[in-house]
C-alpha cells in the first residue's frame, strides 16, 4: 500500500530535555521523521521543549512548538493546528506517555486525531509488565518469574519462592527508576521499602534475579502487511543485572549459534505480533542462560529507542526514518534502502565488521553516588566504534570516551598478593571500569575461566582481552618492529598505547608507523556486507587491506564533533556541528563529519556529505585528514563547534600541519591561559575576579586571606572531576583541606590549586558572539536567574535580560568586542560575566560554540552556528548581513522586550543514590551537573519562566502547601516572595527560624516538624515524611553555610524523590513566584517558533528602520 | 608470526593471510556468504561442494561445532576464508572447535584475509575460480598458483550432484505417525529439509541423484504401491544446465500428476523440466537476509539463499510451460534485491518450487510454511487414494500450524 492519502498533517512529539535514559537519540530519530514526513508533502507540527535539538529548528517542521510537553499544552496545540494524525513513537517514553494521556483525556477523539505508528492497546500490553508477561506466555515463551507485592511480608514470601537475588521494581515508575537488585534479605527490606514508598500504588514487582545470564537485544521493524525484519542483534558484554544503557554492548551478537539466534528471532516476531505493534520499530530484550540456553524475555519497547539509534548507526539501516514511512502507510518493500539505492528496506542488514558501544558516566560530578551498576541506568552518554574485529572496535570505543582510566593499560607491575585479591574481587562487581580490572587481573595471571566466573562476562570476550595483553607483551618484548606494530594496530592499539608500551613518544610512534606505511584503510558501512555497492560514504577505519574512500576532487571542510555526551558537553555542541555541515554544504564545500557518538544527528549518514565514525583523538583525526586529502583537497578543519573535545585537538593538529579554520590555535591558547588572558583584559580596561594559586594545601588559607573570603577553589588536577568549591572562611578552608587530603587530591607546584575571589550575590551574564577578526556580532545577552556561583549550565537564564539596564548592556557589548578582538576570534565566542554591585567582571571567555548557541539562535531567530561556519570559511559579518544569514541591522543585544525566552536546566539527581539508597544532594554549585535544558517562550518573563518550569519538571504549583526553610542570610530576601505566595492562597509551612521571621511580618505560617525531631508522640509526621507522601506542593530550602551540605539534605532528597518542585536559591524563588502569579488559573498561550521568529525579525527590522 | 596462507583468484588477485584448518592446496569456485550466524550449517551444506567460501562476518568459529547443527555428514566446502578465526569457543552447545573440524575434514582455510576486499572484488568482476594454499602449497610462485587455479574445472557446465548424493536409498521415518510417503531425490539434501518433511507426518524415502522415474515410483505409498504421495527434489551443487537425469524424472512426475516440491537446484531443474533456461548469476545469492516476495500472500519473507544460478522465466503473469503438455506456470516468488525468479508454481498440476531455503538452517524460519503447502498439495490431490478414502483430510488439508 502506498502512502495514505487521508493524512495531510501530522503532529510529532519530541522527547523533551536530555535526561539519563532519554538523550539525543530522540533528536536523531525525530529529525529523521520530520524530514521524511515533509518530503512526503505532509504538514508537520512538532512539539518539543528542548531547544538544543535539530528537530526544533524552524526548517524541520511547518509549525514548531517549543513548549512544555504536557497534556494541556499539547491539547492547545492540537486545537490550534488540527493535525490529522499524531506520531508518538519517535519521542521516547515522553512522547508515548503523552500520547496515552491525550488519548485517555479524550483529546484525540475530540479533535479527530488518529494515532499512527502505534496502538494504545499495544503500548499498554508492552508497557504494563504484568500484561506483557501474559503476552509472552501466549506465544509460548518464558518471562522471569515474578510476583506483585503490596507489602514487605509478601516480598519476603516471594523471595522464599524464587531465592535470592531478586530484582525489585516499583510499579508505575519510569525507566527502571527506583528498581534494584537485592542480594540479601537486608537489601530486600531496604529496596522494597523504598520501592513501596515510591510507587503510587504501593506495589513492587519482585522478580527472579537472572544475574549472570547473557543479555541480548533485537531491533525489529514491522509493517502493515505483517512483514517483519530484524535490523540488528546486540549482545551485552556485561551480563544481566547491568542496564543495557550502562552495558558495553556489541553488534552483531558474537556468541550465538544460528539455531539460538533464530529462536530469539522467532520469539521476537511472535511477541511483537501478539503485543500488536502495528507498524514501526521496537526492541526486545532477552536473557539467555549460558549453561543451558534457556531464554527469558525481559521487555519490549514498542517504539524507537536508544538502541534503535545505535542499531541504525551500527548497520546503516535508518530505523526512525523507515518507522515514519511505515506510519504513513508504506510497507517495507515499498521503501528503498538509501545506502544501496537499488534494494528495498525489507531485508535484514548483514554487517562485516564489529560495533562496540561503551557508556560514558558522570560519577565524578556526584561523589556521594553509589557507583555500582545495576538495573537503573546511570550513564549520561555513549561512544560507539566500528572495527573489522572485536578488539579493534573495543579499543577504539574505549579511547572515544576520552577517559584514560577507561582504556586498557600496561603501566606498573601486575597486581600481586592482597592487591590482586582486591582486584579479583572488584571484577565481581559491575562498575564503570570493570573491563579494565578484568584486563589487569589477566595481566596478573588470573585465568580467563576464573574471570568469566567472577564477572559473568562471556569467556569469549575475556579471551579477547587476554589477546590484547598478549599483543601488548609482544610489543614490550619486540618493540616497534613493523610486523608487531601491524599486528597491534589490527587489535586497535593506539599510537598512545604503543608509546606507553615502548616509552617512545606518540609522535615518534606515528612517524615510524607512517614511514613503514602502516596506515588504516577506510571501509564502508553499507547494510549488506558489500553484497551491493553503497552510495553513501559512511566510513570507519581499520587496519586492513583495501581502502574504499573514493576520489571526489572537491574542496572539503572537516567538522570535528563532540564525542560522547557528558555533563557539560552534550547535544548543544552536536547542534552547532550539524549546522556547520548544512551551511558549508550550501556554499559548495564537501562537508566531512568526524564523530563517535551514535546518539546524534551529526552521525546520521544524511547530515554531512561524508561521515567518518571515528574516535576524536589526534591520531584518528590525522588519518581521516589523510584519507580526505587522497579524495580531494582539505581546506581545513572546524574545531570550535564541538566543545572542548575538538578545541583541545586544535594545537596538535596544527602542529601536524593540518589547517585549522577560524580562531587559530594560538588565539585559543591565549583565551585559555589565565595570565595571557589577564593581559588582554587589562589592555581593554576590564577586570576579572582576583585570583592566585596555592601550591600546597597548607597554603590555601594564606592565599585566601590575601584575596579575601569567600573564595572559589579548583584543583588543576583531580581524577575525573573538577572539585570546584566555594569556601567562606578559614574554617571552611580547614574542612576543605581535610576532605581534600582524604580524597587524595594532590596540590603542588606542578598541580596548583586555583583560588579565585568569589563574587557573592553577583548577577551572572552569558554572551554568545561572533567575530570575523574585526567586526563583532553579539548573538545574545543572557541574564542568569541564579546568582554567580551556580554554574552557567545549571542556572536558568533569560533573553533578553530582565534587570540589566542599557548601560550594563552597552558595557557588556564593549567588553565582548574588546575580548573578541584581543583574542583574535574568528567564529564563535562565549563569555561569562558577573555583575557585582555596579562592577562588571569577566569570569571566562571560551573561543568556541557554547551550550547556549541553539537557545540563542532560536530566541533571536538568527542561525549563529551557521554564521560561524561561514566566517570560518572566510565570510565577513558584513557579507553575512548582506546574505541574510545575519540580520541587516541590530543584533542579539537589541532584542525586542516582548519576546522573552527562558532557558531552564534539567538535573539528574534522582538517578543517583548513595550507598544507603537515598538520592544525592540537589543543591546547585559552581560545577555543572545538569544533563539537559528546556526553553519557555512567551511575551513576558514570568510567563516564559513558568513555561520553562512546566517543561523542566511538570510545573509550578497553582495551589497547596509550600514548605520554606532558608538560611539566615536569605531570610530577608525570602520575605517578599513568600508573603506573596501566602496572599495567592498557598499554605505556608516553615521550620522554626524561618517561621518566626515570617510571623513577625504577618505571614500566616503552619508548623513543620523537623526531620531530626523524628515522629511526634502524637504521631505527627516529619516534614520529610509529608514530602514523601506528596502533601507538599513546593519546597524552598536554601542551605546555610555553603559547605554545610548536610543541612536540609533529607528535605531536598525527599523532594527530588517525589519530583516535587524544589527551590534552593532566593533568586529562583522570586522567579517562581512571578511565574505562579503569571500563570493565574488559565492555561498557557502557545505560539509556534516560526511565528516567534517572524515577530522577532519584524521587530528588529522596524527598530533598524527607526 | 603464524604460518602463511594465501587465497589466489583466477584473475591473479591474491590475498595473503594465515594458514587455518588443514594445510595444503585446494581449488574451487570463489563465493561469499553473508550470514552472521550459521557457519557450521554453511560448511556442511552439500550445495557448497567444490566452492571456496568466504564468510563476510569477521569472527568465525566462536560457537564451535556440534552434532545437532550439521546439515549433512561432512564438511563440503573446498576451502574456507575468514577474517578472524576464533581463538576460543564459547557456547554451551559446542562439542569441538571449528579449527579442529576443518583439519579433520582436510579443508584448507585461510584466516586474516581482508574478506571485504575479496567480496568487493567478486561483486565487481563476477564469480571466478580460486585456490587456497597453505603449508608447502603456499610456497609456489604466484604464477604457478594462478595456473593451478586456472586449471580447476569451471562451475558452469558441471554436474556435481552425484558427488554429494547418497549412494544407497534410505528412509527417514515420519514423526508421530505416517500420513504420507514422499520420494526425495537427493542432489545434496540438507538434514533440516528431511526433518521438516518428517515432522509433518511424511515418511521420507531418500533416493540417489541417479534414480529413475521408475525408482521414484517404486517408493509407493500406503494407498498406492505404484507411486509415492509426493516427490521432492533437493538443493545441490553445480550447474543446473548440466544436470540432466533429474530433469527427465521431474517431467515424468509432473506428467503423472504426482505432487512435486523442489528447493534450490530442485527449483532450477523444475524450470528446466518446464522448458525454461537457467543462467549463472554474476556472483550469486548467499546469505540469510534475502527478501523474497511471495506473490500469493503479498508479503515479504526474509530467507536463506545459496544459489549461483537462476531460472530464466517471465516474471509477470502465468505462461504456458514452454515444454507443452504441462499446462500453465507462474513465477510465484521474486527476489526483491534483484528481481530474480525465486519460485515457480504450476497452475494446472500439483507442483511448485522455490529457489531459496525454506528449511533455513542457517537462516530465518519465515518460509517454513512452504512445507505445509506441499502437504496441502498432497492432501488436495484427487489422484491420491489416501485422500479419496478419507474426505475429512480434504476439508482440513493441514493440521500443522502455519507459522508465518
Ligand atoms: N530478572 C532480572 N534479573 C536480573 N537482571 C534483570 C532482570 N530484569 C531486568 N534486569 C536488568 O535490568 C535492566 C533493565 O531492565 P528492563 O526491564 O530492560 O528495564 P528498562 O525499562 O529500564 O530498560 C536490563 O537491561 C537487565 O540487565
Ligand atoms: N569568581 C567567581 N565568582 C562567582 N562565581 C564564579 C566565579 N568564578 C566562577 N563562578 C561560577 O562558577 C561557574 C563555573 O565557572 P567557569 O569558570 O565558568 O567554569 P566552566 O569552565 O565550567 O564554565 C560560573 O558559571 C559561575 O557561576
Ligand atoms: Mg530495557
Ligand atoms: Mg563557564
Amino acid at each position: 500500500m502506498p502512502r495514505r492519502a487521508d493524512i495531510s498533517s501530522v503532529l510529532v512529539i519530541g522527547s523533551g530535555p536530555i535526561v539519563i535514559g532519554q538523550a539525543s537519540e530522540f533528536d536523531y530519530s525525530g529529525t529523521q521523521a520530520c524530514r521524511v514526513l515533509r518530503a512526503e508533502g505532509i504538514r508537520v507540527i512538532l512539539v518539543n521543549s528542548n531547544p538544543a535539538t535539530i528537530m526544533t529548528d524552524p526548517e524541520f517542521a511547518d509549525a514548531t512548538y517549543i513548549e512544555p510537553i504536557t497534556v494541556d499544552v499539547v491539547t492547545s496545540i492540537i486545537e490550534r493546528e488540527r493535525p490529522d494524525a499524531l506520531l508518538p513513537t519517535l519521542g521516547g517514553q515522553t512522547a508515548l506517555n503523552t500520547a496515552i494521556a491525550l488519548h485517555e483525556a479524550g483529546v484525540l477523539d475530540r479533535f479527530g486525531v488518529e494515532l499512527i505508528g502505534a496502538d494504545i492497546d499495544a503500548i499498554e500490553a508492552a508497557e504494563d509488565r504484568e500484561r506483557f508477561k501474559a503476552v509472552v506466555a501466549r506465544t509460548g515463551a518464558d518471562s522471569a518469574r515474578s510476583r506483585i507485592c503490596g507489602d514487605l511480608d509478601a516480598a519476603m514470601a516471594a523471595v522464599e519462592e524464587f531465592g535470592l537475588p531478586v530484582v525489585v521494581r516499583p510499579s508505575f515508575t519510569m525507566g527502571g527508576l527506583g528498581s534494584g537488585i537485592a542480594f540479601t534479605h537486608d537489601d530486600l527490606l531496604r529496596i522494597a521499602a523504598a520501592g513501596l514508598a515510591a510507587s503510587p500504588t504501593t506495589e513492587v514487582l519482585v522478580e527472579e534475579g537472572l544475574l549472570g545470564w547473557k543479555e541480548y537485544e533485537l531491533e525489529l521493524m514491522r509493517d502493515h502487511h505483517d512483514n517483519v525484519v530484524v535490523v540488528c542483534t546486540i549482545e551485552n558484554l556485561d551480563p544481566m543485572g547491568v542496564h543495557t544503557g550502562d552495558s558495553i554492548t556489541v553488534a552483531p551478537a558474537l556468541t550465538l549459534t544460528d539455531r539460538e539466534f533464530q529462536r530469539l528471532r522467532d520469539i521476537g516476531i511472535a511477541v511483537i505480533r501478539e503485543v500488536g505493534v502495528d507498524t514501526g520499530g521496537c526492541n526486545i530484550q532477552f536473557a539467555v542462560n549460558p549453561v543451558d540456553g534457556r531464554v527469558v524475555v525481559i521487555e519490549l519497547n514498542p517504539r524507537v529507542s536508544r538502541s534503535s539509534a545505535l542499531a541504525s548507526k551500527a548497520t546503516g539501516f535508518p530505523i526512525a526514518k523507515i518507522a515514519a514511512k511505515l506510519a504513513i502507510g508504506y510497507s517495507l518493500d515499498e521503501i528503498a534502502n538509501d545506502i544501496t539505492g537499488s534494494t528495498p528496506a525489507s531485508f535484514e542488514p548483514a554487517i562485516d565488521y564489529v560495533v562496540v558501544k561503551v557508556p560514558r558516566f558522570a560519577f565524578e560530578k556526584f561523589p556521594q553516588a553509589e557507583q555500582t551498576l545495576t538495573t537503573t541506568m546511570k550513564s549520561v552518554g555513549e561512544a560507539m566504534a566500528i572495527g573489522r574485529n572485536f578488539t579493534e572496535a573495543f579499543q577504539k570505543a574505549l579511547r572515544s570516551l576520552e577517559r584514560p582510566a577507561g582504556s586498557f593499560h600496561w603501566s606498573g607491575e601486575p597486581a600481586r598478593g592482597g592487591a590482586l585479591e582486591a582486584l579479583l574481587a572488584s571484577t565481581a562487581v559491575p562498575t564503570e571500569d570493570r573491563h579494565v580490572a578484568v584486563q589487569q587481573a589477566l595481566r596478573a595471571g588470573v585465568s580467563v575461566d576464573d574471570l568469566a566466573a567472577t564477572s559473568g562476562i562471556d569467556p569469549w570476550f575475556i579471551d579477547q582481552i587476554a589477546l590484547l595483553n598478549e599483543v601488548a607483551t609482544e610489543v614490550t618484548r619486540r618493540g616497534l618492529d613493523p610486523d608487531v606494530v601491524r599486528r597491534a594496530k589490527r587489535h586497535g592499539f593506539s599510537d598512545a598505547q604503543l608509546s606507553q608500551l615502548t616509552t617512545t613518544s606518540e609522535d615518534d610512534v606515528r612517524h615510524l608507523r607512517h614511514r613503514e606505511g602502516i596506515r588504516p584503510v577506510f571501509k564502508t558501512v553499507d547494510t549488506c556486507a558489500a553484497e551491493f555497492a553503497a552510495l553513501t560514504p559512511y566510513h570507519y577505519s581499520s587496519y586492513d587491506e583495501e581502502d574504499e574512500v573514493t576520489v571526489t576532487g572537491r574542496r572539503k571542510i572537516i567538522i570535528l564533533g563532540s564525542g560522547p555526551n557528558r555533563i557539560g558537553q552534550g547535544i548543544e555542541f552536536d547542534y552547532s556541528c550539524v549546522h556547520a555541515a548544512f551551511a558549508l554544504r550550501d556554499v559548495g564545500y564537501e562537508t566531512v563529519m568526524v564523530n563517535c557518538n551514535p546518539e546524534t544527528v551529526s552521525t546520521d549518514y544524511d547530515t554531512a556529505d561524508r561521515l567518518y565514525f571515528e574516535p576524536l583523538t589526534v591520531e584518528d583525526v590525522l588519518e581521516v585528514v589523510a584519507a580526505e586529502n587522497r579524495s580531494g583537497e582539505v581546506v581545513g578543519v572546524v574545531v570550535q563547534l564541538g566543545g572542548q573535545t575538538p578545541l583541545g585537538l586544535a594545537a596538535p593538529l596544527a602542529a601536524a600541519g593540518v589547517p585549522i579554520l577560524g580562531t587559530p590555535p594560538a588565539a585559543i591558547a591565549l583565551a585559555e591561559d589565565r595570565a595571557e588572558f589577564g593581559r588582554i583584559l587589562a589592555e581593554a580596561d576590564l577586570s576579572a575576579p582576583m585570583w592566585a594559586t596555592a601550591t600546597s594545601l597548607d597554603d590555601v588559607a594564606a592565599v585566601a586571606g590575601r584575596l579575601g573570603y569567600p573564595v572559589l577553589v579548583r584543583p588543576s588536577f583531580v581524577l575525573g572531576g573538577r572539585g570546584m568549591e566555594i569556601l567562606d572562611d578559614d574554617d571552611a578552608v580547614e574542612a576543605y583541606r581535610v576532605r581534600a587530603l582524604a580524597g587524595g587530591v594532590v596540590i603542588d607546584a606542578r598541580r596548583p590549586l586555583l583560588v579565585d575571589r568569589f563574587l557573592d550575590d553577583a548577577i551572572e551574564i552569558d554572551v554568545d558572539a561572533l567575530c570575523d577578526g574585526d567586526e563583532v556580532y553579539i548573538g545574545g545577552v543572557m541574564e542568569h536567574i541564579e546568582e554567580a556561583g551556580v554554574h552557567s549550565g545549571d542556572s536558568a537564564c533569560t533573553l533578553p535580560p530582565i534587570t540589566l539596564g542599557q548601560r550594563i548592556i552597552d558595557q557588556v557589548r564593549e567588553a565582548t568586542e574588546a575580548i573578541a578582538r584581543g583574542v583574535g576570534v574568528h567564529g564563535l565566542l562565549n563569555i561569562q560575566f558577573a555583575l557585582a554591585g555596579a562592577a562588571l567582571f569577566v569570569l571566562e571567555a571560551n573561543p568556541r560554540a557554547s551550550r547556549t548557541v541553539p537557545f540563542v539562535s532560536k530566541a533571536t531567530a538568527v542561525p549563529l552556528a551557521k554564521a560561524a561556519a561561514r566566517i570560518m570559511a572566510g565570510a565577513t559579518i558584513a557579507e553575512l548581513r548582506r546574505d541574510g544569514v545575519l540580520p541587516l541591522d541590530g543584533d542579539g543585544a537589541s532584542h525586542p522586550p516582548d519576546a522573552v525566552s527562558v532557558k531552564e536546566a534539567v538535573l539528574p539527581f534522582k538517578r543517583f543514590r548513595n550507598a544507603a539508597g537515598q538520592v544525592v544532594d540537589s543543591v546547585l554549585g559552581p560545577e555543572m551537573r545538569s544533563t539537559g535544558e528546556v526553553m519557555g517562550i512567551d511575551v513576558d518573563f514570568p510567563r516564559a519562566f513558568a513555561k520553562s518550569q512546566a517543561a523542566a519538571f511538570g510545573g509550578l504549583p497553582r495551589r497547596g502547601r509550600v514548605f520554606v526553610s532558608v538560611a539566615d542570610r536569605d531570610k530577608r530576601a525570602m520575605l517578599g516572595p513568600v508573603s506573596r505566595l501566602a496572599s495567592l492562597g498557598f499554605d505556608i509551612l516553615a521550620t522554626d527560624g524561618t517561621a518566626q521571621t515570617l510571623r513577625r511580618h504577618g505571614v500566616p505560617v503552619g508548623p513543620a516538624r523537623k526531620h531530626s525531631a523524628g515522629v511526634g508522640d502524637d504521631g505527627t509526621p516529619t516534614i520529610v515524611t509529608r514530602i514523601l507522601r506528596g502533601e507538599i506542593a513546593m519546597i524552598v530550602n536554601t542551605p546555610s553555610g555553603r559547605a554545610a551540605r548536610a543541612d536540609g539534605y533529607e528535605i531536598r532528597s525527599a523532594a527530588v524523590q517525589v519530583d516535587a518542585p524544589i527551590i534552593t536559591t532566593v533568586a529562583q524563588l522570586a522567579a517562581a513566584v512571578a511565574g505562579i502569579e503569571a500563570m493565574g488559573s488559565g492555561g498557557y498561550a502557545v505560539r509556534s517558533l516560526q511565528e516567534h521568529s517572524r515577530a522577532v525579525t519584524e521587530a528588529r527590522t522596524a527598530a533598524g528602520a527607526r | 608470526m603464524s604460518e602463511r596462507g594465501v587465497v589466489v583468484l583466477e584473475d591473479g588477485r591474491m590475498f595473503v593471510g594465515q594458514a587455518y584448518g588443514a594445510r595444503g592446496s585446494s581449488v574451487g569456485e570463489a563465493v561469499f556468504a553473508t550470514g552472521m550466524t550459521g557457519y557450521q550449517e554453511t560448511l556442511t551444506d552439500p550445495s557448497y561442494h567444490r566452492q571456496i567460501v568466504t564468510m563476510t562476518a569477521p569472527h568465525i568459529g566462536n560457537t564451535g561445532m556440534n552434532r545437532a547443527d550439521a546439515e549433512s555428514s561432512r564438511i563440503w566446502v573446498a576451502g574456507f576464508v575468514v577474517r578472524d578465526a576464533a581463538r576460543r569457543v564459547s557456547s554451551w552447545r559446542a562439542e569441538a572447535t571449528l579449527d579442529d573440524a576443518l583439519r579433520e575434514a582436510d579443508v584448507v582455510g585461510v584466516s586474516g584475509v581482508d574478506t571485504r576486499a575479496m567480496v568487493r572484488h567478486l561483486r565487481e568482476r563476477g564469480a571466478m575460480r580460486a585456490g587456497v594454499f597453505s603449508g608447502a602449497g603456499a610456497e609456489a610462485t604466484v604464477a604457478d598458483l594462478v595456473a593451478m587455479v586456472r586449471a580447476a574445472p569451471q562451475m558452469a557446465g558441471s554436474d556435481l550432484t552425484a558427488d554429494v548424493s547418497t549412494t544407497a536409498p534410505y528412509v527417514v521415518p515420519a514423526v508421530g505417525g505416517r500420513r504420507w510417503t514422499v520420494a526425495v531425490l537427493d542432489l545434496g539434501v540438507k538434514s533440516a529439509t528431511l526433518g521438516h518433511l518428517a515432522r509433518r507426518g511424511i515418511e521420507v524415502h531418500v533416493l540417489p541423484a541417479t534414480s529413475s522415474f521408475a525408482d521414484v515410483c517404486a517408493v509407493g505409498s500406503v494407498g498406492d504401491p505404484t507411486r509415492p504421495d509426493g516427490v521432492f527434489v533437493s538443493n545441490g551443487p553445480g550447474d543446473p544446465g548440466a544436470t540432466e537425469g533429474p530433469v527427465e524424472v521431474i517431467r515424468a512426475v509432473l506428467a503423472a500428476g504426482v505432487p512435486f516440491f523442489g528447493i534450490c537446484l530442485g527449483n532450477q531443474l523444475l524450470g528446466r523440466a518446464l522448458g525454461f533456461g537457467t543462467f549463472k548469476l554474476p556472483y550469486g545469492h548467499r546469505g540469510i537476509n534475502q527478501p523474497v516476495m511471495d506473490r500469493a500472500r503479498g508479503t515479504v519473507q526474509i530467507t536463506a539463499h545459496n544459489h549461483g544460478f537462476a531460472v530464466d522465466a517471465p516474471v509477470h503473469g502465468p505462461v504456458e510451460a514452454p515444454i507443452g503438455g504441462l499446462g500453465r506456470v507462474e513465477v510465484s516468488h521474486v527476489g526483491l534485491n534483484d528481481g530474480v525468479v525465486e519460485g515457480l508454481r504450476l497452475l494446472d498440476r500439483p507442483g511448485f518450487s522455490v529457489q531459496y531455503h525454506p528449511e533455513a538452517a542457517a537462516g530465518p524460519h519465515d518460509a517454513e510454511y512452504l512445507f505445509d503447502r506441499f502437504v496441502d498439495l498432497m492432501s488436495a490431490n484427487p489422484a491420491n487414494p489416501a485422500v479419496a478414502a478419507n474426505p475429512a483430510t480434504q476439508a482440513h488439508p493441514s493440521t500443522s500450524s502455519v507459522v508465518n
